[in-house]
């Protein structure tokens, strides 16, 4: 069941096109919205003065613009590789795209004009109780713009879903579910497959649930009498949260599954253990989001027991199967290192490293003390800055580079390695903020905390840097790819 | 201090990861049969899940015995001080906020309007505890303040315009 698919050559052209245009309006997005992250942290470290209402207006775009294009870029990888296996439509990639910007023409609406600021998780009641900082039509505007996307993504969702079950003949095949409990194993059954239809079956249902509880928060706003329950909406919307920034890194490793072995001329093919990991993360991703609740003391213990356990559980996978996996392959291979093959690595470090302070926050004695601290921006940018984009940017790499002109050259050699200290210093100055007990999304800092905003204004400066300098080159030689 | 011991933590097994990678990276040269590098990387693997799960095990036994968190339900003791605290946007209502050295105080925490934070640092700015300000919801939260001092209230969830203004002080003779 691996024969790649055949397509023609009009439909290759068509879907590189479409997959060029993700990847480059990816970096774009990143590009700007990294620059309004070191606009916060500058503010914080007392470099610049940006009043209150701006600074959480910022706060607002700065994540969901990041969560949302980071979606959007971890889409685009996993619909360019896993069309060799299964019959994708280049129309339905399109459509999303067109969807995508609608939604974000309505969020930058309620943002901007508006001045919508009831930050990304739009937390159940603060959009209609903004103390008149912003409208119910602005509140709307926000929650109609993410509804918007959801429903793009849910379409992209459908088609990959139809497209698997028709070639494999079920999810629960497509994800190697009988190869996991005594049929023989299949080594050619692509990983990227399994990954795919993992990142389906979370995302489709983390969508739909933020679909719903942005549905009942859009009909509160304009018929206030009709009370939502804030503990039943808050989980929804930590359960859409959660699953959503996690599929995005779970789409983006197939990356790392497709390209390690072309640069080192070993396969990495699926296993019982790998089976495992996946069948599991995919268990684990749906139920581990009580951990960001670990500090509302009525949800029931056992739920709050299970996000700690489950969050250790579910760094395993990473850790011990597709980390090493990736350690495995590169060792003694004469791997050929290239901006691309370097990205994929990078990523490796950035996925494992992120869940180093993710899982100790993860436990409830500790998130006691470090619960909506710097240390949770800590993790996460962890593994958004280090572990999806290098994804994101190793994959541009490899279709700008075309394997025939592919090189070292040294300024993307330099640039990469401006990002990723940059990003280190950025990620260890915020980890230090949540040990130094700093408070996150605050306006203003006290005295104290001060300098470490101004270090990572200076970090988040370099990360930039380098990455204007990575998307600069893309954008001049990703259009000019020819590989699909 | 738990949030040291944490940060120390984290900082050892980052400088761990980094050293795994280099190694590889430093090693990734002089090709070799892949299978046996698969049979030795695996047989390596084998021992790190064994280690990872012995560690999950310790780890939850030790910070989850016993349950770190108050009880919800338990009426508070006699010797137990209850203080009702309601997060409003942008202050926080705090029914006492004078104690002595030495007392345990159960605060019963819920929110006037939306979603806070009500968390208690020391004079050093350092996070006591907290827990989340819910309206419809109570979230209790037991402390014993050993030290006297001026201790502050900070609110710990994005709730708008003046979020990072809204602080309280308890003083503890």
């Amino acid at each position: 069941m691996s024969e790649a698919i055949q397509y023609d050559a009009a439909e290759n052209r068509a879907g590189l096109t479409g997959v060029k245009a993700y990847l480059l309006t990816s970096l774009l997005v990143f590009a700007l919205m990294m620059l309004a992250g070191v606009v916060l942290r500058a503010a914080q470290g007392a470099y610049i003065n940006i009043p209150p209402e701006v600074f959480y207006q910022i706060m607002t775009l700065h994540g969901a613009g990041m969560v949302g294009i980071a979606g959007f870029a971890g889409a685009g990888v996993l619909w360019y590789f896993l069309r060799q296996y299964v019959r994708l439509n280049g129309k339905v990639l399109w459509l999303n795209y067109f969807i995508f910007l609608g939604g974000v023409v309505l969020i930058l609406a309620a943002i901007l004009i508006g001045g919508f600021a009831g930050a990304w998780t739009f937390l159940y009641p603060l959009p209609a109780q903004s103390m008149g900082l912003w409208s119910p039509t602005a509140a709307t505007a926000y929650m109609l713009g993410l509804l918007v996307i959801g429903t793009g993504f849910l379409l992209l969702y459908l088609d990959i879903g139809i497209a698997l079950i028709k070639r494999y003949g079920g999810l629960g095949r497509a994800l190697g579910v009988p190869m996991m409990f005594g049929a023989k194993v299949d080594p050619s059954h692509p990983t990227t497959v399994v990954a795919g239809t993992m990142v389906l079956i979370v995302n489709f249902t983390g969508i739909a649930a933020g679909a719903v509880v942005l549905a009942l928060c859009l009909f509160n706003l304009w018929q206030p009498e009709y009370k939502l329950d804030p503990l039943l909406i808050k989980n929804l919307i930590y359960f859409f949260g959660h699953v959503f920034i996690n599929a995005t890194i779970y789409s983006g490793v197939v990356a790392v599954y497709e390209l390690l072995p072309k640069y080192t001329g070993r396969p990495w093919n699926v296993s019982r253990p790998f089976l495992y990991a996946w069948g599991a993360a995919t268990l684990m991703v749906l139920a581990v989001y009580p951990h960001h609740l670990l500090m509302d003391f009525v949800m029931p213990p056992w739920m709050l027991v299970m996000g700690q356990v489950l969050s250790y559980l579910s760094g395993i996978p990473v850790l011990a199967i597709t980390a090493y996996g990736a350690l495995t392959i590169v060792y003694r291979s004469g791997i050929r290192w290239d901006a691309a093959s370097a990205c994929m690595l990078i990523a490796m470090f950035g996925w494992a490293g992120g869940v180093i302070p993710a899982v100790i926050d993860g436990t409830l004695m500790v998130n006691k003390v470090m619960h909506n601290t710097m240390w949770v921006p800590g993790h996460f940018h962890f593994y958004l800055l280090l572990g999806l984009l290098p994804m994101v940017i190793g994959v541009c790499y490899y279709l700008s580079n075309n394997r025939e002109n592919g090189g070292k050259p040294l300024v993307d050699t330099a640039a990469l390695a401006i990002y990723f200290f940059g990003a280190m210093g950025l990620i260890l100055a915020f980890l230090a903020g949540g040990a130094d007990s700093v408070p996150r999304r605050w306006a203003e800092h006290f005295e104290s905390w001060r300098f470490l905003g101004q270090l990572s204004a200076v970090a988040g400066g370099l990360t930039l840097l380098g990455f204007l300098v990575i998307t600069l080159r893309n954008l001049v030689k990703l259009p000019q790819a020819k590989i699909a | 201090m738990l949030a040291e011991s944490v940060w120390i933590l984290t900082l050892v097994s980052l400088v761990l990861l980094s050293a795994v990678f280099l190694f590889v990276i430093a090693n990734s040269g002089d090709e070799r049969d892949y299978s046996e590098v698969q049979k030795k990387w695996y047989a390596i693997r084998s021992k790190w899940l064994l280690f990872l799960f012995v560690v999950g095990v310790i780890v939850t036994w030790a910070t989850l015995s016993p349950y770190p968190i108050t009880d919800q339900h338990a009426a508070a003791d006699a010797d137990t001080t209850v203080v009702k605290v309601v997060g409003h946007q942008w202050y926080w209502e705090i029914d006492n906020t004078e104690y002595s050295a030495g007392d345990t105080v159960e605060f019963h925490v819920t929110s006037g309007d939306v979603n806070h934070g009500f968390a208690i640092y020391d004079e050093e700015d350092r996070l006591l505890t907290q827990t989340q300000a819910m309206p419809d919801y109570v979230n209790k939260v037991r402390h014993t303040f050993d030290r006297p001092g001026a201790y502050r209230v900070l609110c710990m969830e994005y709730c708008g315009l003046a979020h990072h203004a809204m602080l309280a002080e308890l003083t503890v003779r």
